[in-house]
């Protein structure tokens, strides 16, 4: 580890706010990316399924 | 090689074929980029000069080698769409170009956070920003090509040149740092030299690389076969997907 304390590792060195901001900023594009393009399939699938079941009904 | 080239090019093949891959991607990328993330975050060691700060290489790094290799991939599936006419490439090249251009976004914005302790601003219009920042144009540029008048024909092809004429800047971006005088350091990695840094440096940088890269192979698969089947929606093996 390179962190003797978990104080330490939360001030980084001073530089914390742009560390974590960083990769905050990641999670987020990466993470966010991921959940919208599956739930825009998902949304989609299911828009379908309900057009085909009122047009067969 | 023809046979395997025009089997992956029919959208059926692709749609049915590639679903199992994203479970896999899925994994590798959440294993690959938590591994990446523990090792950059709390096992390497600061730089003697830099000290913590150099931790947001972790991120900055596979981020802005990740928007330049997708848009050479977004402009080689172009360049296929306009020889060959493939309708799979057509729909590659309009689904690459929103992660690109979110990942370029990624890679300026983790960029400014480590300019600002580090050169003291936030942003500078020295080459390397600013050739990054078209490149980021480039790609809003080919999705604004592409979602003009609908989905025509006319459209695709103008994004697909637009997306062919735009791999100029790459070399731009790549020795831009050299060709002029920037604050922005060279690049921490060559195929052909050893990495200058230490192993407990460039290790972590190298997952975080291949993890950017199985997220990106899923985030672009899961928009690609959504798309396909958008615009197969009236095909007969879309439509007997749907009843099941």
């Amino acid at each position: 580890m390179s962190f003797e304390t978990i104080t330490a590792f939360l001030a980084m060195g001073g530089y914390a706010t742009y560390v974590f901001a960083s990769y905050g900023l990641t999670a987020l594009t990466l993470g966010g990316l991921l959940l919208a393009e599956s739930r825009r399939h998902r949304a989609w699938l299911q828009r379908q399924g309900a057009r085909r079941r009122s047009e067969e009904a | 090689m023809w046979r395997w080239f025009h089997q992956w090019g029919s959208p059926k093949f692709f749609y049915h074929r590639s679903g199992a891959l994203i479970p896999v991607l899925a994994l590798a990328s959440g294993l690959i980029l938590g591994a990446g993330v523990f090792w950059g975050l709390l096992i390497a060691p600061a730089d003697y000069q830099q000290g913590e700060s150099v931790r947001i290489m972790y991120v900055h790094v596979p981020a802005a080698i990740l928007a330049q290799s997708s848009y050479a991939m977004m402009a080689v599936m172009a360049l296929i769409s306009l020889i060959w006419r493939l309708k799979i490439a057509d729909a590659a090249v309009q689904t690459v170009a929103p992660i690109g251009a979110c990942i370029t976004l990624l890679a300026l914005a983790t960029g400014s956070l480590w300019g600002k302790p580090m050169w003291g601003t936030y942003w500078v219009w020295d080459a390397r920003l600013t050739s990054t920042l078209i490149l980021f144009f480039l790609f809003a540029g080919v999705l604004a090509l592409r979602n003009a008048a609908g989905q025509s024909q006319t459209a695709g092809r103008a994004a697909s040149v637009l997306a062919v004429i735009g791999l100029l800047n790459l070399p731009i971006i790549k020795y831009s740092v050299d060709w002029w005088f920037t604050l922005h350091q060279p690049a921490s990695f060559t195929l052909t030299d050893r990495p200058a840094m230490p192993f407990s440096m460039w290790g972590p940088l190298l997952m975080m690389v291949v993890g950017f890269y199985a997220w990106f192979f899923l985030a672009w698969l899961i928009r690609l076969r959504h798309e396909l089947v958008k615009r197969e929606r009236r095909s007969d093996w879309v439509q007997q997907m749907m009843k099941q």
